[in-house]
Formats: structure tokens, C-alpha cells, sequence
């Protein structure tokens, strides 16, 4: 039987009926139409999916909606402030940080809960932080160099 | 200010940092959208003997339609070249997951529980899943293919030229296949139109493959499908004829119900059934003197080409026009043979059979240097293609090596690297450690840019100006990432003198664009660049001469004249005339045009001038130019565990002038550690069954950020010799990938230093494993050398390998 669950997603409050297992990604894509945020591998280990739950980055396709209930989701589409784009955003255009795009959604919401937590976060602690996060286009480089420039370096 | 040579952001960029930028998937939900799965064979070899279920799965609620091959309207098979693969299968069974049954239902829940009635029943036989089990069984596609130098066609001359080398080596090779792994998986989405048309919007490389494809599979004409593409994310060759059974799939279940229909695979699926690049095992013999200069070589290829062709006669045909890579090879004879396994067809990716053909003679280069005891730097200079000497620029296949700079690459590349410092370091590094080994390489990469099957070599495009002075361009050009349809903007906006912000890329649709080449072969910005080029020239000589008589003043002396007609800066206007009053802002002009009745939109065609290639010779112009480079790499092995650390990579690239730096850069260092992937940790892993294992990012592993080297240099150099293509500019999206040997490379040079001197083979990936398993057997005495492996379809030099192991140090 589908239950009801209550998130807030991008300031918005939602509320969903629908199965408790069913992950946040599909609950997120398909019943509130947020499709920015990418299904990549289904097991976690891509961070195509990643969203950023309670200033937590959370892997979502692993993420049951019944986990999420009563807490805080951001997703891709919450970044940008009107036409302004978040600086972690707007560090992607400026490094060139894309390629076929479709991973750029969680690595931008992954770094963006790394550059809360520390503001100006060193090479190391980037690469670490970034490790999980994969681009088949190899990018790194400038994802790197991108998520160097949000955090001032 | 001209746009080509900025490096200007991706057109997608602000679209893909807001999530706006829309794969298949997220296209939004259709009113009645059906969710399509398939039910895939169980075995990888055998008879499919019964159907069950199929009532069962029909009478599920919420289910559209369950199909099989009777329900296709048009023959059941298809394929780029040889059109041996079925659809659906009616009886024969071929590699584990091919589709037999597909389901449209209205939802994926009622789509899943139809799927789980249906059983297969079959009859299992013993599958061939290896290239030794397929030559046992003399299981091959297509013809055995040659490509001989002149003269070695003969077999007594050839043996002769090897007699007569001083040294000798032979071996066999082997290098692994490689997961697309395109971060979006083969996606399609059909929408049944009227009068019994489709229209499949699909995650292709290949819209008008996917049209004629699907067109045959429903029995329709060409006229009644219209397949588009908005964008990729990602494609690398998987998505070049692979796409197109998701594609029937959608389409068959549309045309069926009447309703929408999509399929979106997931990563398990999409691994599990979906072509590779190809397993290669290579048998090599190389005769060379002192100075390690190459006299004759012979490299016979087999490749692994899963169930069925696909395009793996054409991926073998690139392998060998570059077995010889960078090297200027007197007598050389290269043979190939694909074989058929039961596997998923392999298939094209980035690099499309270069990599195993330049890998191959790589490997060679290595073990030539080893026996010489010489630095294999020494013996790749040695054997350069030379540009303008005679009997050093010609290819085993005919073609002539020219306008290159692959001297000056390795000078500029070896002083800026630091090469012979490093290799003094590493070398008195590797004498002090007993738990590590350092290794350190230089190699090229030359590729040839054009599809060796000359009749793809053209595009056209269409390109509409508007009364404001806007443009749009459509091309039979899709976009993967690789910045295509941005360096299209940038070459547009210059042959009207605009800004960029004033043209736009409008999805690849077969409706605009007929009749067009996959986006591959690293052309599509060669082909659709010129043929954009090209219907940008119709326009403007009409504007021409309608400015010519609008802008004509007689008190001033000025005849109609459009040749004085300039079209620049955002504006149009008769250079002789100073008075900027005389000077039409661009889209005030188009609008005038328009009230006159000019014509503001051309269609532009293009067709590589000078391509030409006997397939049966094996002679002839393949190419229109070739893209070169090399790099430098070292790395660190432990030699305890195997584990290997990248430390350094210095990248030199002559990619001509570049239409977008940041795009090019982007390209090289993405493709170089794409094969960076290839050569170290990527490794697909079958059962005994024929089962893929490695499934997904838990089980096959891709780079990730913490696999860049800890130093990394990327250059350009350039070449004013390079006097052809769109703008000046190279082909740059799959050369890179090549550059990532060089990380393979020094991983065997570190190997060699523990092995001092004894000869081994390194397989392709340099796996942690891999490494660990030939240090050890290294490290116990060795038995002397046996017989080397005969060369496959080609007399065994016996003579010559006793030779090369009587010489060894």
C-alpha cells in the first residue's frame, strides 16, 4: 500500500503518496517532474544522482522516499537565485567543467555541500570529496579546476 | 572580432549547470506514454524452443502489447555492413540478453510482472567466447583481410626482407575490450504520427541509420519515419549503430498501440547487452637492426566481434591501417580476421580499432629496444615518418604521410618533458628501490581523419537567416559533449560576421537533414563545418549582388559591384563607400532582402575531396589528413602489490588551427584519460556462461578524479604546413584516446627494469593483477624460451625467433 510522505524540496513543501521504497531520484524525476537530476548507475557509486538532503550530499537513486520524510531536499533546479547562478554554477561555465553535461548536475550539487561545510576547501580536500563522483567524458580537470575556483583558490 | 579561435563556453553550459539541458528521459511524459521492456536470452548459445507465458503476459492488466519477431512488418535483420543480426529472435539464440520479446504496458510495474510470466524455453549449447575458441572453431565474420607494402605481397620476397634483418623478435599481443559506459544509456522514445508515420526521438549518433533502420523493421518508407536527436550525453561510439535496437523497440510498440512509447535502459542492462570496444590479440613478428630501425614487420590481428558484424569489419580495417602508427615501415604486412563469439556485437568506440593497431606496434617498439638494450625512444626516432624524404612517408597501404610535424613534436615534447633527465633519474631510482619501480615512455599517436568507407565522407546543412538577422543551423550532426554543434556556432557566426549569440544549433532531425554519416570517424565537425560553410556561401553571394544594386550609388561613382560587398562586424556595406550611413546593420538588411523576394536559406553539401580506398588491394588514400601527437608519462608500480601511480603526463598535440581551444583541450585531456581507463583499470569480466560481470560502477571501474596524474602538462604545437579543412582546423575527439598508451607504456618500462633485460609479454589493461602476476613471474628463475606462438595464417619464423633468443641479454 503507497503511503504518504512530506519532504521539502527546493523550499518547496510536497507532499507524496507513493511506495515507501521507491527512491527520492524517481519520486524526484517523475512525480515532481525536477528531472536535472540524473540517473547514472542505479547503485550509488556514480553520483550522477546526487542531491543534497538536510546540507548533506545524498546519493538519491539509493535514497528511499520513506528516508527523506520530513526532511530538506535540494536539487539542481534550487541552486540559481532567479538568473543568477550559484557560484559553484557559474565556476562550471567559467572552467569549461562540461561535457556531455549529464554528470554535472550531482558533481555541482556535490561540491556545493563540500564548499558549505568548508568554504575554502584545499586541492586535497576537493579530490577527496570529489572522488565519487564520476564523468566518462574524463573531465576532471577542469572539474577540478572549477570547484577550485568556488572555493577561491 | 571573428568567433573561430575563442575558446568560448560549451552552447549547452548554462543548461547543463541548472539541469535545464534535457536528455531523452527528461523529455516530458507523453499523454497515453507506454513503459517498453524486453525479455532478453537467457543463454548465450542455443535454440530458442518455445515461447511460454506470452497469453499470460498479454492478459496482465495494463498491458498494451507483447511482441515478437512476428509482429515485425519488414525482414528481421539488420546491420551497418553485412545485416546478419535479427531484430527479435525467431530461433537462434546468440549471446546473452539479445532481445526476444518486448512489452508496452502503462506502467513499468505492470510492464515488470508481464515481463516475469514470459518463459524462454531453449536449448542451451556451448557458447565460444574467446578469439582462440573462435579459431578453433573457425568462427569468423567476414573475409580474411590483408594489407601488404608493396612487394611483401609475395610471400618468398617477404620472408627474404626478414632473413636479412640482424635482429628479430615475435609475440603475441593481447589488449581487453572497453565499456562505453556513456553516462546516458541507450534511450529512445516513438510517437506514432498520422497516416501510420513514427517519429523517434532517440539518444543516437546515427538519426538517419535509426530512420532507415526502423522504416525496414515496421515496413515503412523512409518518408513515413523522422528520427531526432536533441543531444547526447554521451556517446563515444556506442550510440553509432547501438542505438538502434532501442529504437525498433519504441517504434515497434508505437506503431502497434497507437501510443507513445519510450525505453530508457538501466546500466546493468545497458552493460550487459550492448557492444564493446574489441578484444584484440595480435601476433607480431619485427626484423630491425642495430640502430633498432624497423626493416620488416608482420602483425596478424584477431579480433573479438561478438555474435554478430556490426561494424567490427570496419573497426578491424582501421586497426590495421594503424598497425604501423607514426613509423615509416619498409616492408610491412598486416592481416586481420574478426570472430564471431557469443558476446554482445562489439562495436565502435573512440578510436574505432586504432587503439588495438597502434597498441600492437607499440608493444613491438618495446621489445625491439629491449633486445637492443636501448631507450625505445631511440628506436621510435628512429623509425618516424619523415615528411618529404623519400622512402620515409609512405604507409604500408600506399597513402603518402605529409605536411606533418611529428620531428618537431617529439623534440619540443622530449625538451619540454625533460625526458632524458627523467629517464637518468628513474633509472638510478629503479637501481636503489626494491619495492618500487618507476617506468617512463614517449609515444605518438597518428591518426587518420576521414571514414575509410568513402561514401560517408559527406554532410550537408541547412542554414536559415531570418528578417532580424538571426540564424539557425540544422546538420545531420549530433551532439555527444564534444562541443560540436558549438565550434558550428562559432564557423557560422564568422561567414556572416556575427556574434555568436546570434546563431543557434536546432536539433539534429532527419526532416532537415537527409541522408547523412553518424557523427564519428572524429569528423563531424570536418564534414558538417564545411557543408555549413558551404550553404553560408549560397546566402551571402545573394546577398552580394542584392546589395550590390541597394547599396549602388551613381553620384558617387559606385557601380553595382559585389564584389565590394562586404558582410562583417554585424553589418552589411560596400567597402568604397566611407559613409557609415551607407552601412546596413546585418538584420535590417535581411529584412529588406526578404521584402525584395531574396532568398535568405541554403541548403550546403560537402564530400571529402581526394578520399579513396580499395578495400580489396588494400591499397589506396583513406585518409584526407592524419591528427598527431605524442605524450610523455611516468608512473610509480609497487612491486609488492601491483599498484600503480600515475605521477606525471606531458601532452603534445598538432590538432591544426583550433575553432575552440577550450573544446579541443577539453577533448584531449578527456580522451587521453579515456585511455588512460583503457590501459589500466578497466576490465570487463565474462563467466564461462558468456555473462558479463562487471556491470556497473561497482564492478568496472572508470577513472574518476583522483586518476589524473600528479603533474599534467597539455600543449598544442603548430603546423603551417596543414593547409586543408573547415577554418585550418584537425579532428580531435578520438587521437587523444591513443595518447593514453603512453601510460601503458610506462608501466612496461617500469616492468622491464625488474625484469632486466628478460623478455615478456604485458597484456592490455596493465591491471593491478596483471602487473602483480608478470613481476612474479619475473621474479622466478625463468626457463629458457620456448618456441614462440606461429603467426596465424603466415609461415613461423622459427628460424628468426631462436635468432632474437640466442641474442638475448
Amino acid at each position: 500500500m503507497p503511503d504518504r510522505f512530506s519532504l521539502e524540496v527546493n523550499g518547496q513543501a510536497h507532499s507524496v503518496e507513493t511506495d515507501a521504497q521507491r527512491p527520492l531520484l524517481d519520486v524526484l524525476r517523475e512525480e515532481l517532474s525536477l528531472t536535472g537530476t540524473k540517473y547514472g548507475c542505479g547503485e550509488g557509486a556514480c553520483g550522477a544522482c546526487t542531491v543534497i538532503v538536510d546540507g548533506e550530499a545524498t546519493r538519491s537513486c539509493i535514497t528511499s522516499i520513506a528516508e527523506v520524510d520530513g526532511r530538506r531536499v535540494e536539487t539542481i533546479e534550487g541552486l540559481a537565485s532567479g538568473v543568477e547562478l550559484h557560484r559553484v554554477q557559474q565556476a562550471f561555465i567559467d572552467q569549461s567543467a562540461m561535457q556531455c553535461g549529464y554528470c554535472v548536475p550531482g558533481q555541482i550539487m556535490n561540491a556545493v555541500a563540500l564548499l558549505r561545510t568548508e568554504p575554502q576547501a584545499t586541492g586535497e580536500q576537493i579530490v577527496e570529496a570529489m572522488d565519487g563522483n564520476l564523468c566518462r567524458c574524463c573531465n576532471y580537470r577542469n572539474l577540478r579546476a572549477a570547484v577550485e575556483q568556488a572555493a577561491g583558490r | 572580432m571573428p568567433e573561430v579561435g575563442n575558446a568560448i563556453p560549451h552552447e549547452s553550459a548554462a543548461g547543463h549547470v541548472t539541469g535545464t539541458a534535457a536528455y531523452l528521459d527528461d523529455l516530458p511524459r507523453r499523454e497515453r506514454e507506454l513503459c517498453v521492456v524486453f525479455v532478453g536470452s537467457p543463454v548465450a548459445a542455443g535454440r530458442l524452443k518455445q515461447i511460454k507465458g506470452l497469453d499470460a503476459a498479454k492478459a496482465t492488466p495494463g498491458v498494451r502489447c507483447v511482441l515478437t519477431h512476428k509482429d515485425l512488418r519488414g525482414p528481421n535483420n539488420f546491420g551497418p555492413i553485412l545485416s546478419d543480426e535479427p531484430f527479435l529472435v525467431e530461433d537462434e539464440l546468440s549471446y546473452i540478453g539479445q532481445p526476444v520479446v518486448v512489452i508496452g504496458a502503462d506502467t513499468s510495474e505492470a510492464a515488470v510482472e508481464a515481463r516475469g510470466l514470459i518463459e524462454l524455453v531453449c536449448r542451451e549449447a556451448k557458447p565460444i567466447l574467446t578469439i582462440d575458441e573462435a579459431i578453433a572453431r573457425e568462427s569468423f565474420i567476414g573475409p580474411h583481410r590483408h594489407m601488404f607494402s608493396p612487394g611483401s605481397e609475395d610471400d618468398q620476397l617477404f620472408q627474404a626482407a626478414f632473413d636479412k634483418a640482424p635482429h628479430t623478435i615475435a609475440g603475441r599481443f593481447r589488449s581487453n575490450g572497453q565499456e562505453q559506459f556513456y553516462f546516458e544509456t541507450q534511450a529512445a522514445l516513438a510517437e506514432p504520427c498520422e497516416e501510420g508515420a513514427v517519429r523517434v526521438i532517440s539518444s543516437t549518433q546515427n538519426p538517419t541509420e535509426t530512420q532507415v533502420v526502423v522504416a525496414e523493421a515496421l515496413g515503412l518508407g523512409m518518408h513515413q519515419v523522422v528520427c531526432e536527436c536533441p543531444r547526447m550525453g554521451g556517446g563515444f561510439g556506442g550510440k553509432e549503430t547501438q542505438s538502434a535496437l532501442t529504437a525498433v523497440m519504441v517504434s515497434m510498440v508505437a506503431t502497434t498501440t497507437g501510443r507513445p512509447a519510450r525505453l530508457v535502459l538501466s546500466r546493468a542492462v545497458d552493460m550487459a547487452i550492448t557492444g564493446k570496444r574489441h578484444q584484440y590479440q595480435c601476433d607480431y613478428r619485427i626484423g630491425f637492426d642495430a640502430a633498432g630501425r624497423i626493416l620488416a614487420a608482420e602483425f596478424a590481428f584477431h579480433s573479438n566481434g561478438g555474435a554478430f558484424a556490426d561494424l567490427s569489419t570496419a573497426v578491424l580495417e582501421r586497426t590495421m591501417l594503424h598497425a604501423d602508427n607514426a613509423y615509416s615501415i619498409p616492408v610491412m604486412r598486416v592481416t586481420g580476421q574478426v570472430c564471431r563469439t557469443n558476446l554482445p556485437p562489439n562495436t565502435a568506440f573512440r578510436g574505432f580499432g586504432g587503439p588495438q593497431g597502434i597498441a600492437a606496434i607499440e608493444n613491438g617498439i618495446e621489445q625491439v629496444a629491449a633486445q637492443l638494450g636501448i631507450d625505445p625512444l631511440t628506436v621510435r626516432k628512429a623509425n618516424l615518418y619523415q615528411d618529404g624524404v623519400a622512402g620515409r612517408q609512405q604507409t604500408h597501404y600506399g597513402q603518402i604521410v605529409r605536411d606533418h610535424v611529428l620531428d618537431e613534436i617529439f623534440e619540443q615534447l622530449a625538451e619540454s618533458s625533460q625526458y632524458e633527465r627523467r629517464r637518468g633519474d628513474i633509472e638510478k631510482f629503479n637501481a636503489s628501490s626494491a619495492t618500487q619501480a618507476k617506468g617512463i615512455a614517449l609515444s605518438p599517436v597518428k591518426f587518420g581523419i576521414s571514414f575509410t568507407t568513402k561514401f560517408l565522407n559527406q554532410a550537408n546543412a541547412l542554414v536559415n537567416v531570418y528578417t532580424d538577422g538571426t540564424v539557425q543551423v540544422s546538420t545531420g550532426g549530433t551532439e555527444m559533449g564534444q562541443g560540436l554543434n558549438t565550434k558550428l556556432k562559432q564557423i557560422v557566426a564568422d561567414e556572416f560576421g556575427l556574434s555568436v549569440d546570434r546563431v543557434r544549433l536546432m536539433t539534429t532531425s532527419t526532416e532537415k537533414n537527409n541522408n547523412t554519416s553518424p557523427t564519428a570517424a572524429s569528423a563531424g565537425a570536418d564534414l558538417n563545418g564545411a557543408a555549413a560553410v558551404n550553404a553560408c556561401k549560397k546566402i551571402k553571394r545573394r546577398i552580394r549582388e542584392y546589395a550590390a544594386t541597394l547599396l549602388a550609388n551613381v553620384e558617387k561613382g559606385f557601380v553595382a559591384s559585389p564584389e565590394h560587398i562586404r558582410i562583417e562586424g554585424g553589418m552589411v556595406f560596400d567597402d568604397r563607400d566611407l559613409d557609415p550611413r551607407a552601412r546596413l546593420e546585418f538584420g535590417e538588411f535581411c529584412g529588406i532582402a526578404r521584402r525584395d523576394r531574396i532568398d535568405l536559406g541554403a541548403r550546403g553539401f560537402f564530400a571529402t575531396p581526394g578520399v579513396d580506398y580499395n578495400r580489396e588491394t588494400g591499397r589506396g588514400n583513406p585518409f584526407f589528413y592524419y591528427t598527431t601527437g605524442a605524450a610523455v608519462a611516468e608512473v610509480t608500480i609497487d612491486r609488492l602489490t601491483g599498484e600503480l601511480v600515475f605521477d606525471r603526463a606531458d601532452l603534445l598535440m598538432d590538432v591544426g588551427k583550433m575553432i575552440n581551444p577550450g573544446i579541443d583541450r577539453g577533448q584531449v585531456i578527456g580522451g587521453f584519460m579515456q585511455g588512460v581507463g583503457w590501459v589500466t583499470n578497466e576490465e570487463l569480466l565474462f563467466d564461462d556462461s558468456g555473462r558479463l560481470l562487471s556491470t556497473g560502477p561497482t564492478t568496472y571501474k572508470i577513472p574518476n578524479i583522483t586518476d589524473l596524474p600528479g603533474t599534467f602538462h597539455v600543449d598544442f604545437i603548430a603546423n603551417t604546413k596543414h593547409v586543408k579543412n573547415v577554418r585550418l582546423s584537425k579532428a580531435v575527439g578520438e587521437p587523444p584516446l591513443m595518447l593514453g598508451l603512453a601510460v601503458w607504456l610506462a608501466a612496461r618500462d617500469a616492468v622491464a627494469a625488474v625484469a632486466g633485460g628478460k623478455p615478456f609479454e604485458l597484456a592490455l589493461p596493465a591491471t593491478g593483477e596483471e602487473l602483480l602476476m608478470t613481476l612474479t613471474k619475473l621474479s622466478v628463475p625463468s626457463e629458457p624460451r620456448g618456441t614462440k606462438p606461429s603467426v596465424n595464417g603466415a609461415p613461423t619464423n622459427g628460424a628468426g625467433a631462436s635468432k632474437s633468443a640466442a641474442r638475448r641479454r
